[in-house]
């Protein structure tokens, strides 16, 4: 692999792609575990959806 | 399978709790295999090695466009068709889309300085894209201010459709404008201009970034569903105690 003269200007590409690909990596897997446990903290509560309640799907 | 069975948040979460790890799976080995590619691909006879930047710079760019798209055709489903999910969908994309025109605006700007000479030119093709993220940061802010989450949905439905006004333009400014940005050479009458040992690289990261794009966008969804069944229930919390 040749990247000459210009290294600075791909390296910093590859590396803000990878950062921001990372940033919205991170979002969806911490939303997710943030939504799962308050989930099932107001779940802990006794606190059931009308569906639930009503013996449909959870 | 028929939409009105995936119209079922249940269902649907069901199927992307399938699915996700498949599409994740799927995307780390394409793009693990278009990065290897991209190493390897020679350097262009005139830009030489930063045709590199080409391989995030063009997949990220075409996925800046898909975003909006996707939630163009969800706003339909939001304001016409009241689809339970399309809203879901549409929510969903915005940081995404907005992500990829991120990448796009600053890889180009990082490719333009070694090729063009300069980082920025008030050209149409870069200022429709700029004006791309704008209106997802527009969105954005619809999204996260409204107080009536159905009135920011509506609104934000609304400002998709004004919206996709820009994507003919970012596509066709070069074409329709003298610009220093270069022509299609992709997609274009006569087929591809590009040496196919630049090309395959390009379409193996393409691929990459699409499914990244869903497996990203398959789990927002579902993390959206997530967060309106945690809301309903807490409103259902607040009236029981007041009760």
């Amino acid at each position: 692999m040749t990247v000459g003269a210009h290294a600075e200007f791909i390296v910093a590409a590859y590396a803000v792609t990878a950062f921001i690909v990372a940033m919205l990596i991170a979002w969806v897997v911490l939303d997710y575990v943030a939504q799962r446990r308050t989930l099932g903290s107001l779940e802990e509560h006794g606190v059931k959806r009308r569906s639930g309640r009503a013996g449909g799907a959870p | 399978m028929a939409m009105i069975e995936l119209a079922n948040p249940t269902r649907f979460l069901r199927i992307v709790d399938r699915l996700l790890p498949w599409f994740a799976a799927a995307t780390a080995l394409i793009l693990a295999a278009g990065l290897v590619q991209a190493v390897q691909a020679p350097d262009d006879y005139q830009q030489g090695a930063t045709v590199k930047i080409m391989f995030l710079h063009v997949p990220a760019a075409w996925l800046s466009m898909v975003g909006w798209a996707v939630m163009t055709v969800a706003a339909l489903g939001t304001l016409v068709w009241r689809h339970p999910l399309a809203d879901v969908a549409a929510k969903a994309a915005a940081p995404i889309g907005a992500g990829f025109t991120l990448i796009c605006l600053i890889t180009g700007s990082l490719w333009g300085r070694p090729t063009w000479g300069t980082y920025w030119v008030w050209d149409a093709r870069l200022t429709s894209e700029l004006v791309l993220f704008l209106l997802y940061l527009g969105v954005l802010a619809l999204y996260w201010t409204a107080e009536d989450p159905g009135r920011g949905a509506r609104a934000a439905a609304v400002l998709s459709l004004v919206g996709a006004i820009d994507l003919p333009i970012v596509k066709f400014s070069v074409d329709w404008w003298n610009s220093l940005h270069q022509g299609e050479s992709i997609f274009r009458a006569g087929g591809p201009v590009i040496d196919a040992s630049i090309l395959w690289p390009l379409a193996v990261m393409a691929m990459a970034f699409f499914l990244l794009f869903v497996t990203l966008h398959l789990a927002a969804m579902r993390n959206e569903i997530l967060r309106r069944r945690v809301r309903t229930m807490q409103m259902l919390q607040a009236q029981e105690a007041k009760a």
